[in-house]
């Protein structure tokens, strides 16, 4: 018998919300977002916790900057704070080596990760999830029955066809979803004539959460989380965090 | 050390597993120690010592434990062997890897028959609960 699952709900037990970032699709954002969310609620003056569930290609500590993300072992793995935010990734155990894992390979690490890592009191757990709607899906629906999603999406079409099929899964999974964030909007995008990118998508179900324009300033910001918080991008994210309404209690 | 959050997890699905089975005070439990993970064995147990004394079912129990080889199964060629040595020879940071997370051992780690990385773990991953006796 696997004694790890027993010990997920206990090791969250300090963890007021777990707010689970997904799309479904690579390239519309979900890191940017997520680390932005974590960055914005921990400015409303909550504790966050910022948890790199993209085992495949980790980024978020790129986006934090600093040095290599790391740990203290205590009773589990204590996560550092990075920017003030505790921050668990595959990239604080192997650095930048690439991991070439199979499903199965990916769902027994994040078990590993979720029941040796010990989070604390937190007000918000921010997951990054991957992209698509595999194993890790899956795996979040079974170990973070509390996880309440947030789903990025692009006014693009080819984005759209597979943010439709991520809502109906999470729907099928009866998971709670937050709402839907519109990323890398551009003046002039379809959908801007009428209904938001974003809920057309949901069949104008999910909540608008949100829309945020494409800066193009963002990229040069990458790793310094002061600069980031001076961008366009940074204030629409900003705005939805506070529509979340996810900081201190 | 991380061992203590093994630990808590196997006394956690212990207990949950002698309340399933109306055992009220369970004697042994015996637990399998896979090689991949290389768990520091005293801090383990000191772990469980402490643990233990949370879970009513565990207050007397005795723990005992196996060895579970590391093996594996190259995908490509079929090629099974046993993992010890291939994660003996690696630097202490790679193996100190292995023992957070045993999966990342296909970073480091190829068939030794056809070099591929795209091998399956079969045994000997991690800690697991091999039975409780009433």
């Amino acid at each position: 018998m696997d004694p790890r699952p027993a010990v997920v709900a206990r090791r969250l037990g300090g963890v007021r919300r777990v707010v689970a970032v997904t799309g479904g699709k690579g390239g519309i954002g979900k890191t940017s977002v997520a680390v932005g969310l974590a960055l914005s609620l921990q400015d409303e003056g909550a504790r966050v916790g910022l948890l790199d569930l993209d085992l495949w290609g980790p980024s978020d500590h790129v986006v934090l900057g600093g040095p290599r993300p790391r740990f203290r072992e205590d009773g589990g793995l204590v996560p550092d704070l990075v920017a003030g935010l505790a921050f668990m990734s595959i990239a604080s155990i192997v650095g930048e080596r690439p991991a070439l894992l199979r499903g199965e390979d990916i769902s027994n690490a994040i078990l590993e990760l979720l029941a040796v890592t010990v989070w604390g009191e937190l007000d918000v757990l921010v997951v990054d999830m991957p992209p698509g709607f595999g194993d890790t899906l899956l795996d979040a629906a079974r170990y973070l029955p509390r996880a309440e999603y947030v789903v990025v999406t692009t006014p693009s079409e080819l984005t759209l066809v597979t943010t439709r099929k991520m809502l109906e899964l999470l729907r099928r999974l009866e998971l709670p979803v937050l709402g839907v964030v519109e990323n890398l909007r551009r003046d002039g995008d379809a959908g801007s004539r009428g209904a938001p990118a974003d809920a057309r998508a949901a069949g104008g179900e999910p909540r608008h959460l949100g829309t945020i324009l494409y800066d193009e300033g963002y990229e040069a910001c990458l790793g310094d989380p002061e600069r980031l918080r001076g961008t366009a991008f940074f204030r629409d994210v900003r705005a939805i965090a506070i529509a979340l309404g996810a900081g201190r209690a | 050390m991380h061992e203590w959050a093994l630990a808590e997890a196997v006394v956690v699905k212990a207990a949950e597993v002698a309340r399933e089975r109306g055992i009220a005070s369970v004697r042994e439990v015996v637990i399998a120690l896979g090689e991949l993970q290389d768990v520091d064995r005293l801090a383990f147990e000191q772990g469980l010592s402490i643990v233990q004394q949370d879970a009513p079912e565990l207050a007397n129990a005795r723990f005992a434990f196996e060895t579970d080889l590391a093996r594996c199964a190259c995908r490509p060629c079929g090629h099974a062997w046993e993992l010890r040595d291939s994660v003996a020879a690696l630097p202490e940071d790679e193996r100190e890897s292995i023992h957070l997370l045993p999966e990342v051992v296909h970073l480091y780690v190829t068939c030794p028959s056809c070099a591929s990385p795209d091998f399956a773990i079969i045994g000997g991953r991690g800690v697991s609960l091999v039975a409780i006796h009433g």
